[in-house]
């Protein structure tokens, strides 16, 4: 039997604005994978908690309220300090490409799609990625 | 004369002779909320169409053709437009500018902590100050935020749901610092907290609670601040989490219900609070289903609000509205086309007869709106109002048989939702039972769905694409300075007020919440002794509670 890929799809932070997450779960999950959704408000250190709990393969993020440049990087952090290097990071919400492109290149996220983002394309990279 | 029975057969006629051979297109002719509609609709469409009982005019029971006797022509809608970053310094300037170049009200966007009730130095602060919205901790921001604007000129309309009844309480303590008594104050906060746990997810305390606050606020603003719009009953979350415009309407009448009764409940007079209630609507891009939905809820609350409530004052029977364009219908991807989607959108608001209106600008999918983008937004209600000719006459579609027949099919369908809820127990049991949450999501992905399969086009997003586009536009960047600013003026300030005093007015706070007693005066009291946001909210929160959603999609 071929293990399902895990997602654990987070909402850290304040903010509130849960329609796209919701929408990027469920196209998750109906192209088999299983997601674990956390809901919203949650600390990097619930999220990561969950993530190593789960045994997940991917960690997918919504942030929509501009606290990205302090987020992702401290759930990278918090995930490579507790035994998740492998875990990979993924996001989406209200990122400008300036932010993208510098939250890319430290490594602070593997992929960010941007609003608009066909879920066919998050699906298929989660797909190639994970192995 | 020609009867509505010949024309039935006429109608029967032309489409056997004109029509029925004619090839359409490949594509639905649905609305954006997928209710079809009709290639032609004639006299047969509103052969029941009882002027008085549907229509009168405007100004009149019930209303559906506009709240005020002589509408534009009478005084333009106010143009609003939604601002707050950074700190209050910051916004002070920004809504300078505003007025400077014809603004008539102001808009307060709060930042993440403060519509969550905690300072900028809290843990779950990090990285949020200002971002979205202006960071308020205490009356002593409130104080910046207003600098040289005359709150006895100006209205203002404060997002604010959570701690509304705190944040409403520092602008209220921020006048009588400039000498203006609460009785001259105008303006509107939220304060809709219903559909923060149906759509928008910014709550604080869980909602029984959260309705006795907003009782309180009632109360005492029918004595004190009799000017003060007291909740936004607000269908645009609603619609930007992903409803149906059916949806939106139905939810948000549903809740607006649900606050009279609760009014009614902690026994105050319908008359004395229902004039006070204004509605706030999203308008999107399916352009008639947004004019026939705001004159449906027209007709619908003045219905209810006479036919079942009873209420004897006309104001009670008014359903007045402030409109924001669809921020949900812009696109990342050839981002000045948002230019025109915003133009749309408000002349459908305006065509539907809102009383304020707010209009994106073209950056708002990708950061906060620039000074030039907010301009060009402005710009487009100044060209709708100065140059369209739309204001010369009031509520100009009506009589149209599309708009007649779509204004009564989204009553219809509106009054199978409030069925529905009733069914359920009411609005909060249905908040329990997760039914909004679920329907919207539903929706939302269906819109999804309908965008990746080609049914929907969206210009830029899944058609017309500019290959290896880049980004052209210039975006507003917030200083990471900003949030150690806010901490350092916080900090500076729990150091210099008196902190023996400020102790005391939270424990008289705790002690009224735990009773009956309104808590309003005793909100403002702790304010005025400059309590912080986060400390009257914990003092709060350790009697009513903190609400926790179940999480599902």
């Amino acid at each position: 039997m071929i293990k399902r890929i895990r997602v654990l799809m987070a909402k850290p932070g304040l903010d509130g604005h849960d329609r796209g997450i919701k929408v990027v779960a469920r196209a998750l999950r109906d192209a088999g994978m299983e997601i674990i959704y956390t809901g919203l408000h949650q600390t990097p250190q619930q999220i990561v908690a969950a993530a190593i709990q789960e045994d997940v393969d991917v960690v997918g993020l919504s942030i929509l309220s501009g606290a990205h440049m302090t987020l992702f990087p401290k759930i990278r952090k918090l995930l490579d300090d507790n035994d998740g290097a492998n875990i990979l990071l993924i996001g989406g919400g209200t990122i400008d490409k300036e932010d993208a492109k510098e939250l890319l290149q430290n490594n602070f996220a593997d992929a960010l799609f941007a609003s608009g983002t066909p879920t066919d394309h998050i699906i298929e990279w989660i797909n190639e990625k994970v192995v | 004369m020609t009867e509505v029975k010949d024309i039935e057969e006429s109608y029967q006629k032309w489409y056997e002779d004109k029509y029925c051979n004619v090839t359409e297109r490949d594509v639905k002719f649905v609305t954006i909320s997928q209710q079809p509609i009709k290639k032609l609709y004639t006299p047969g469409d509103i052969k029941d169409l009882d002027y008085f009982k549907d229509l009168g005019f405007p100004g009149e029971y019930p209303y559906t053709r506009g709240v005020q006797s002589s509408m534009y022509r009478g005084r333009l809608w106010t143009m609003r437009q939604f601002a707050g970053f950074a700190t209050a310094t910051e916004s002070n300037q920004r809504y300078r500018f505003l007025l400077d170049k014809g603004q008539t009200g102001l808009s307060v966007a709060f930042d993440m902590p403060t519509l969550m009730g905690y300072d900028s130095d809290h843990p779950f602060s990090d990285g949020e100050v200002g971002r979205c919205g202006v960071a308020i901790d205490s009356l002593a921001d409130m104080e910046i935020l207003f600098n040289e604007i005359p709150l006895d000129k100006v209205s203002t309309s404060m997002t604010i749901n959570g701690p509304a009844p705190i944040i409403w309480a520092m602008y209220i303590a921020a006048a009588e610092k400039q000498g203006v008594s609460s009785e001259l104050l105008n303006g509107t906060i939220q304060n809709d907290i219903l559909k923060e746990y149906i759509a928008q997810k910014s709550w604080i305390f869980p909602p029984r609670p959260s309705m006795r606050l907003i009782t309180d606020i009632f109360e005492f603003a029918s004595k004190h601040v009799p000017q003060w719009n007291t909740v936004s009953v607000s269908g645009y979350h609603i619609r930007e989490a992903g409803s149906s415009a059916v949806q939106e309407l139905a939810f948000t009448l549903a809740d607006g219900f649900a606050y009279v009764e609760a009014g009614l409940e902690a026994g105050l007079n319908i008359d004395d609070f229902a004039p006070r209630l204004s509605f706030f609507f999203n308008s999107h891009m399916d352009f008639f289903e947004e004019i026939a939905k705001y004159r449906a809820a027209r007709r619908i609350w003045a219905k209810r609000m006479k036919e079942k409530y009873g209420a004897k004052n006309p104001k009670s029977w008014l359903l007045r509205f402030h409109t924001q364009t669809a921020g949900c219908s812009l696109t990342a991807e050839q981002p000045e086309n948002n230019i025109i989607r915003t133009a749309f959108e408000a002349l459908s608001a305006v065509l539907g007869g809102t009383q304020s209106l707010h209009t994106n600008s073209m950056d708002e999918v990708l950061a906060l709106p620039t000074e030039k983008s907010v301009e060009i937004a402005l710009r487009t209600q100044q060209i709708i109002a100065h140059e369209t000719g739309v204001t010369n006459t009031i509520d100009p579609l009506a009589g149209s048989y599309f708009m007649e027949s779509l204004t009564d099919k989204m009553e219809a369908e509106a009054e199978k939702y409030f069925e529905q809820i009733e069914k359920l127990g009411g609005v909060i049991n249905a908040i329990d039972q997760g039914y909004f949450q679920k329907e919207i999501a539903d929706a939302a992905f269906d819109y999804q769905r309908a965008i990746e399969k080609g049914d929907r086009i969206v210009v830029g997003v899944n058609e017309f694409i500019n290959q290896g586009e880049e980004l052209t536009i210039d975006i507003l960047k917030i200083d990471p300075k900003v949030e150690l600013r806010q901490k350092d003026k916080l900090a500076r300030l729990k150091q210099s007020r008196d902190n023996a005093a400020v102790e005391r007015s939270l424990q008289a706070l705790n002690a009224a919440a735990k009773s009956t007693e309104n808590t309003m005066p005793y909100i403002l009291e702790a304010v005025r002794k400059y309590a912080t946001l986060g400390e009257i909210v914990s003092e709060l929160k350790s009697v009513f509670g903190v609400y926790k959603e179940k999480p599902m999609f």
